[in-house]
């Protein structure tokens, strides 16, 4: 166990996942604040994609849980919530490492439909959908204000009508972040957002994070291989290794510490010298 | 030419029914990638549940035709949707994780048992209804051919036309339509998002069953008989329909559904009413050969 602050979001305890033999997580603790980003970084097979899998339902964890406080939900266990209700009454919402857009839908209907809550709520099992009924028109309304305020903000509005398989890698990234504010969410998950981003792309991303942490106050857990992102924004580090966490602190805690040199950053330095 | 019309209406017709049936087969498997062959079983419920329907309208005496047909209507989609819902819960959904092979056993499985049931429960008898709706129109005669158009057959293209337009919209304006087409294309994806997926599964049964509903009735009005074997031929033709319109597309279904009604009808009239399942199982087959993705389908591409 350990302790919580007051503005925790997510609380990690002794998390531990195996599948037979292998252990994947390792009696991992941790805990992620609101308003901050906290980056998940360890070589690959480390179980950072693992990690993310307990917290979205993939995975029911062996031993150990995590829990969400929610400010009007109280304490939930995401462990024991079914895949739809982490993203609904939890407002924990991911992304993956390949992306996964509803590709033959347009991108404003892909930020539709992650805005089944109010939308549904309203319908009522369509009919009202299909007479246009007052209630309706206006959750629809609202909803497609929210996904144009989204779109705007990252770029997006002159897209709006394309189908999302048709755009390019870093457009659809961005999309796929859209998507999951849509959600409303509390936590956001990103599984390595910035792979195959050029350079200003991920300055742009760089720039999103701090926006959405600070002045949004999500709580942001970010698995990264790119160092420029995972230095420059985050708050806290949580370095793993073969399902261990072997360190723990703030980026310049992180870059100076030995264990962390030995298992990862120096073999990237030694690859670089050599590329 | 009068002969060629003639055929053109029933097959018209015909086609409007196996299109319903169809829809119903396409949405399952767009959404859970699986053939539902109790489909024709749910067609067949209700049209056993449309013939006690007419027969307690008569014993309560109601006999404005347009209100019988909607109570007709809506109670057959009522009882036949819950049947849809039921199965879904029942066979499918405890497979959901299971090879793929498994939740098409317990399809086979759920067709006889419903068959059987609607034969111990119903009497093996065929069953005869009064007609609704007689009379037609004659468009024209020619060369001592008349043409004649039945007002059911009307009923039934407008109906059709209806439920296709509304249907249409349903899943192309509304947020269940996007649900929809969400968990058919990524329902992982859909679930982390926040969507039902469960719920969204159950709804699309539903509404296919009350699709085949619809079919149920016309078809009992149509024809006046009805028994328990109905469902097998005429769901198999329905999955023949979806296949050659693309199995996974809506207005596949419906095309591959006028299509085959089409067929159907001119083979019997020009060549050989006995052979007329046999015109549609070659196209089965045909199409099954040399384009499996069917017309308005797209080639599956494997996921990696």
């Amino acid at each position: 166990m350990i302790e919580t602050p007051q503005n925790t979001l997510l609380e990690v305890n002794n998390l531990t996942m195996r599948f037979g033999g292998l252990t994947a997580l390792d009696d991992l603790s941790l805990a992620v604040p609101a308003g901050k980003v906290t980056s998940i970084i360890g070589p690959n097979g480390a179980g950072k994609t693992t990690f993310f899998n307990c917290l979205t339902g993939f995975y029911k964890p062996t031993v150990g849980d995590v829990v969400m406080h929610h400010p009007q939900h109280g304490k939930l266990i995401l462990n024991q919530l079914a895949t739809h209700r982490v993203a609904r009454h939890a407002g924990v919402v991911r992304t993956f490492q390949n992306i996964r857009l509803f590709p033959s839908m347009t991108v404003l209907e892909n930020l539709m439909v992650a805005q089944y809550n109010a939308l549904q709520r309203a319908s009522r099992f369509s009919l009202a959908g299909l007479l246009g009924l007052s209630g309706y028109r206006r959750a629809n309304e609202e909803a497609l204000a929210k996904a144009t305020t989204w779109l705007e903000r990252l770029g997006l509005i002159d897209r709006a009508n394309v189908a999302a398989g048709n755009l390019s890698y870093g457009t659809q990234r961005r999309i796929e972040i859209a998507r999951a504010l849509c959600v409303d969410p509390l936590l956001l998950c990103l599984d390595e957002p910035a792979a195959g981003l050029n350079p200003r792309e991920s300055a742009e991303l760089n720039e999103l994070l701090l926006y959405l942490s600070r002045e949004h106050d999500k709580g942001i857990l970010l698995i990264e291989h790119d160092m420029s992102v995972v230095m420059r924004v985050s708050d806290q580090i949580c370095v793993l290794n073969f399902g261990h966490k072997i360190a723990q602190g703030t980026p310049h805690e992180i870059q100076h510490d030995p264990n962390v040199i030995k298992a990862y950053l120096g073999e990237e330095e030694t690859e670089e010298v050599s590329a | 030419m009068g002969q060629f019309i003639q055929q053109l209406i029933n097959g018209l017709t015909l086609g409007a029914v196996y299109g319903l049936i169809a829809l119903g087969y396409t949405m399952v498997y767009g959404i859970i990638g699986m053939i539902n062959f109790a489909h024709g079983d749910i067609y067949m419920v209700s049209a056993i549940i449309s013939v006690t329907a007419l027969t307690l309208m008569s014993a309560l005496g109601i006999s404005a035709v347009p209100l019988v047909l909607a109570l007709v209507l809506i109670i057959a989609i009522a009882f036949t949707s819950v049947y849809g819902w039921a199965v879904e819960r029942t066979a499918y959904r405890p497979l959901r994780n299971a090879s793929r092979l498994a939740p098409l056993i317990s399809a086979i499985g759920m067709s006889i048992f419903l068959q059987n049931m609607v034969q111990v429960t119903q009497g093996a008898r065929v069953k005869p209804v009064p007609t609704l709706m007689p009379g037609g129109i004659e468009l024209f005669t020619h060369a001592g051919f008349s043409v004649h158009l039945a007002y059911t057959q009307i009923m039934i293209c407008v109906v059709t036309v209806v439920l296709m337009v509304a249907f249409t919209g349903l899943i192309t304006r509304t947020s269940f339509g996007r649900q929809q087409r969400a968990c058919e294309q990524d329902r992982t994806m859909a679930s982390l998002l926040g969507i039902d997926v469960d719920k969204t599964i159950s709804y699309t049964f539903m509404l296919g069953a009350a699709l085949a509903a619809v079919a149920g009735v016309m078809v009992t009005v149509y024809y006046g008989v009805v028994d328990f074997s109905i469902g097998f031929v005429a769901g198999i033709k329905a999955f023949t329909a979806a296949v050659l319109g693309g199995v996974g597309s809506l207005p596949g279904a419906m095309l591959g559904g006028v299509l085959i009604g089409l067929i159907e009808s001119y083979w019997s009239a020009y060549l050989s009413p006995e052979y007329k399942d046999v015109a549609t199982f070659v196209i089965l087959i045909l199409v099954l050969m040399f384009r499996p993705s069917g017309l308005l389908g797209r080639p599956e591409v494997e996921k990696v």
